[in-house]
């Protein structure tokens, strides 16, 4: 390294504190980058396909999370390295757009950079392997929609979708009852689904857990769940008909913004005000009576007074309910909600079949169940487990295959699972690879041996032989020019994934393969690392 | 190189067989840790807690030790977790429940020590537990239909629930007592209505279930201590000074006149207030809140008894029982619902007084007051019977009963072994091993009462091979026994959870292959 001079001799300072600062340049940095992305790889590589295990992750506060799931274990991870945290940020985006195959786009991105090494130490340069991936991706999307499939489904049939949701979750802990929570999950996903516009808002999916039961005990609720109970405790546990009067205002006196003081100064004022609160309390109640609610659901708070003349007056009630579920609640029950007791109008009250409150187990434990619903857009599904763990994973395994069948709605190609398209794609980049001329061609062949990471780690991951299967796989795909020929994980005795009814969606495994070139791309160019030293 | 770092300094990645290893070890040492309470010859442990005072606790209860103790293996965690789950849901087998789940995976890691892939394992296990539980079923008995046979399974289940508890020697008693409130709340499986007083003092042979309801406070002064047909308002209002709750609302006057008017004014409020609760025409007036002086000595001179800070669960308890309706406020006496009950009296218990309210219009909540040495020896009671009463609660609710003194796990053994034979494949090491870790249940009861456990298991599996057989073991008389003639049953809905809930711990754990530590939250500096 030359270093400038100013005419005293001293040399400009060009990074401060360059002393203290660790630099990695050139071929060391891209070294350095790449067994780190590779790193993360490998951890989530054994949580890949339905024999895949599981990693338990202990947080900082000491609670245990068990998962299988590529994006809450790398969430949960605490990483510190930067290009780790990038892996990270590639899963958690998969996530955001598809929901699932979180765990795929990393192991693909990890291979990826496995190869990239291997071209660089040949002499290389990493612009021309970056490119080289991204003409190699492009012919693995485009191959993807070739071998893609469409599928019908509609009302009636949804067979095909509950299929593919049965896929997601067979890697799940959950595959015990797979069936069942494909089943709900997908009926669940059409109960809110616009399907003219060919779209879900995930949102009016709720997805509550109660811990106790067994898994079997998963149901899908049409309406809503909310975990509270009715405000006095000799109301009424079951509303017919209700009309639901949803208020954002509580039972209370009022708090105006604005600060005042009222001043007491005789005795006239201490009783007028004294007579004006308990008017107040009436008036409430009042107002919501006479609007001919059944049922007051309301996000504060209720005072003592308040909360028996309701139950006096026969008005059950329910408080401290959160923001979200009374928008849920308002959503299912066509109510609107009303944030004061003045504009309480019997035309903006919600209405439902039937709310009941409902007992678990032996602690005092109640939820209270809003089903029938006017509008029965809203549902929810409602988790029962042997325990919390489960629970949660069960959520994050449901929330998986609610993404999946949502994507399917979106867009209703397919492509078939147990590594087969990946396989296919290798093949197709391979074949392409030889026309290319110049260096990219070697990137474009290392593409597609990258792509064959996956379904060979489908079957390290389910005891199989990896490279015999793979190769065996592969030249039966070419030699029946079949491209639905995978990686039999279950041990079925077909490697024909129509057979076996393995689907995985177009959009998810396109991607995949787009996000991890990208990451890859970027951290390829990288050439230069510079970390402040500890402090 | 810098990319062996690429967690946070302190934290920490076990891989493979040194993560299995690790949640293998730290189950089964929890495992191992509850295994001695297990069964009616089981021992008790002494937990002293770090908080300030060092309490001592002395318990027999599963959940209990798992709740209090510090553990930082993670896999340990999970097994704490099914056994709180358990309690929370049936109440019993808190103990049961996490042994299997230890035995389960120690005959794993035997399996995955001779190379048999965990995901087998749990394939094994799965139909195994599948298996087992349709062999319960199968055997069940459902007396549902007769009232005089389900009260006996009633107490025998209460019976069997005791014997392992520190209430064994009085386990009659305690059955009889646990199953008459059970049958008071007529299949509803809300035990908040069955109270239990806990008083020290006398025996514990000496506790006795009360039909009425025993509210833990003192008549107010002046008042009359026995009222017959009393009219009971349950009330949570203020009773103190009334605030206007008005918000901003404050007393600013010029004066000291002032000041006395408004007091006055506020007396004058009080008073009002007691006149509207004294026009409801009661006899007794019982107020969640506090009653100051003032408006007590206002009910004093009426005539009418006022309870004040009776807790939220006595008031609720209270409005159930005399089927009144806790009221807030009282401008409309005729349309408020009063409670009833035949007779209000002072009683006493050892030394303190109570109220008893006896008679009472619905029958369903009642007082278990348990009376015994010490305070250790109470709560162990409590425990031991709230144990029992939410196995028979939910009893009544799935009348399905089995047999107990390791009857169930034979039973599930030997059909899990038949299956074993007939299916081919790895899976059935796993399922042999299921059935190992099912027998261990009966073995580690043999083991804690002092019986050659080897010899009784081996006579008993031998027995089991007839059709209808109901052996199993007896630990009284340390021989294997009818179990139908001495009356050992235990509820189908507890086994059927221990069953599950431990197949799916172990699972859990089995699936891991990789332990990922965080490093632990820093606590702010306060020094």
């Amino acid at each position: 390294m030359a270093l400038a001079f100013d005419d005293y001799g001293r040399p400009y300072i060009i990074l401060k504190e360059q002393e203290s600062k660790n630099r990695l340049r050139g071929l060391d940095a891209q070294k350095a980058n790449i067994s780190a992305g590779k790193s993360v790889a490998r951890i989530l590589r054994t949580s890949l396909g339905p024999k895949g295990m599981d990693k338990m992750l202990q947080s900082p506060d000491g609670d245990v999370i068990i998962s299988n799931d590529g994006a809450t274990i790398l969430e949960q991870m605490d990483v510190d390295n930067q290009i780790a945290k990038l892996m990270v940020e590639l899963s958690r985006s998969q996530d955001y757009e598809i929901g699932d195959g979180t765990t795929g786009v990393v192991v693909l991105a990890g291979s990826l950079l496995e190869q990239a090494e291997r071209l660089l130490e040949r002499g290389i340069h990493p612009i021309r392997i970056a490119e080289g991936y991204e003409m190699a991706s492009r012919i693995a999307v485009e191959n993807l929609e070739r071998i893609a499939n469409k599928f019908e489904f509609g009302e009636t049939i949804l067979e095909p979708l509950i299929q593919t949701c049965m896929t997601t979750l067979s890697s799940k802990i959950v595959n015990r009852c797979k069936r069942s929570l494909a089943e709900i999950a997908v009926k669940a996903v059409l109960a809110v689904a616009d399907l003219e516009r060919k779209d879900v808002n995930l949102d009016l999916i709720k997805v509550e857990g109660k811990v106790g039961g067994k898994l079997e005990d998963t149901e899908l609720i049409y309406g809503i769940v909310v975990d509270k109970d009715m405000s006095h405790p000799q109301m009424p546990k079951q509303i017919e008909d209700a009309k639901i009067a949803i208020l954002t205002c509580p039972f209370e006196p009022p708090k105006p913004k604005t600060k005042h003081k009222v001043d007491i100064d005789t005795v006239e004022k201490f009783q007028t005000l004294r007579k004006q609160e308990q008017k107040y309390f009436d008036d409430m109640v009042q107002q919501c009576k006479d609007v001919g609610a059944t049922l007051v659901i309301c996000q504060w708070g209720f005072d003592d007074e308040a909360n028996h003349l309701l139950m006096h007056r026969n008005l059950p009630a329910v408080r401290w309910v959160g923001g979200v579920e009374l928008e849920l609640i308002a959503i299912a029950t066509g109510g609107r909600i009303v944030p004061r007791f003045q504009e309480l109008t019997p035309e903006k009250l919600g209405k439902a079949g039937i709310v009941r409150e409902k007992a678990f187990g032996t602690t005092k434990d109640r939820m209270l169940y809003i089903e029938h619903c006017a509008n029965s857009r809203a549902v929810t599904i409602f988790i029962r487990g042997g325990n919390k763990m489960i629970i949660e994973e069960t959520k994050r395994s449901i929330h998986d295959a609610l993404c999946v069948a949502r994507n399917l709605i979106r867009n209703n190609s397919i492509v078939y699972g147990g590594g087969s398209a990946e396989i296919s794609c290798s093949i197709a980049v391979e074949a392409a690879a030889d026309r290319y001329p110049g260096v990219e061609q070697y990137a474009i062949r290392a593409f597609g041996d990258a792509l064959e990471s996956i379904p060979m780690a489908l079957a390290e991951n389910s005891g199989l032989q990896p490279i015999e299967t793979l190769s065996a796989v592969k030249s039966q795909q070419i030699k029946d020019n079949n491209p639905h020929f995978g990686i039999d994980c279950n041990d079925v005795g077909t490697n024909d994934m129509r057979e076996q009814n393995v689907f995985e969606t177009l959009i998810g495994k396109q991607q995949q393969i787009l996000l991890a070139t990208q990451v890859v791309k970027m951290i390829l160019k990288i050439d230069d690392v510079i970390s402040p030293s500890e402090y | 190189m810098a990319i062996d770092r690429i967690f946070k300094d302190e934290a920490s990645e076990e891989k493979g067989e040194r993560a299995r290893m690790a949640s293998f070890v730290g189950a089964m040492a929890i495992a191992d840790l509850v295994k001695t309470t297990l069964g009616p010859k089981g021992m008790d442990k002494i937990l002293q807690s770090t908080g300030r005072g060092h309490e001592v606790t002395v318990t027999n209860d599963g959940a209990t030790i798992l709740k209090s103790l510090h553990i930082d293996n993670p896999a340990a965690k999970v097994l704490v977790d099914i056994s709180k789950v358990q309690d929370d849901e049936v109440g019993d087998g808190t103990t049961s429940v996490v042994v299997l789940a230890g035995e389960l995976l120690r005959e794993a890691e035997k399996l995955v020590a001779s190379k048999i892939h965990p995901m087998t394992i749990i394939a094994g296990f799965r139909m195994a537990a599948e298996c087992a539980r349709n062999a319960l079923v199968e055997k069940v008995v459902d007396n549902k239909e007769d009232a005089e046979k389900f009260r006996s399974d009633l107490m025998n289940i209460a019976r069997t629930t005791l014997s392992s508890k520190i209430l064994s020697q009085d386990k009659e008693h305690f059955a009889k007592l646990a199953v008459d409130a059970v049958m008071r709340l007529k299949g509803s499986t809300n035990l908040e209505s069955v109270q239990i007083i806990k008083k020290p003092g006398g025996s514990l042979i000496d506790s006795f279930l009360d039909e009425g309801f025993i509210l833990d406070k003192k008549i107010g002064i002046g008042q009359p201590k026995r009222i017959e047909n009393a009219k009971i308002l349950v009330a949570n209002t203020a009773m103190d000074t009334d605030k206007v709750k008005i918000y901003g609302a404050r007393v600013r006057v010029d004066s000291m006149a002032k000041v006395a008017e408004i007091e006055g004014a506020e007396k004058e409020k009080m008073k009002e207030k007691v006149n509207k609760i004294i026009g409801h025409g009661i006899n007794c007036f019982v107020n969640r809140q506090l009653i100051y002086n003032f408006p007590e000595e206002l009910f004093a001179d009426a005539g009418i008894l006022a309870i004040e800070h009776a807790d939220f669960d006595g008031i609720e308890r209270l409005a159930l029982v005399t089927g009144g309706e806790i009221a807030s406020t009282f401008d409309n006496p005729e349309s408020v619902k009063l409670g009833h009950c035949d007779l209000i009296e002072e009683i006493m218990i050892g030394e303190d007084k109570l109220i008893k309210f006896s008679g009472v219009a619905m029958g369903q909540a009642c007082t278990i007051v348990l009376r015994g040495a010490s305070h250790h020896v109470l709560d162990e009671a409590e425990r031991s019977l709230h144990d029992a009463l939410c196995v028979l609660s939910q009893t009544v609710n799935d009348s399905r009963v089995l047999l107990g003194g390791g009857w169930p796990e034979m039973v599930m053994a030997k059909e899990v072994d038949a299956l074993a034979r007939k299916t081919p494949g790895k899976k059935s090491l796993a399922m042999e091993a299921f059935s190992r870790a099912l027998l261990a249940i009966p073995t580690t009861i043999a083991d804690n009462a002092g019986l050659d456990s080897a010899e009784l298991i081996s006579q008993l599996r031998a027995e089991h091979q007839n059709e209808g057989c109901t052996t199993g073991i007896d630990v009284i008389s340390g021989s294997v026994g009818d179990m139908a003639e001495r009356g050992i049953c235990e509820a189908f809905k507890v086994k059927q959870a221990v069953l599950l809930s431990a197949t799916e711990a172990a699972e859990m754990i089995l699936r891991v292959d990789e332990i990922i530590t965080c490093a632990p939250r820093r606590r702010e500096d306060r020094m």
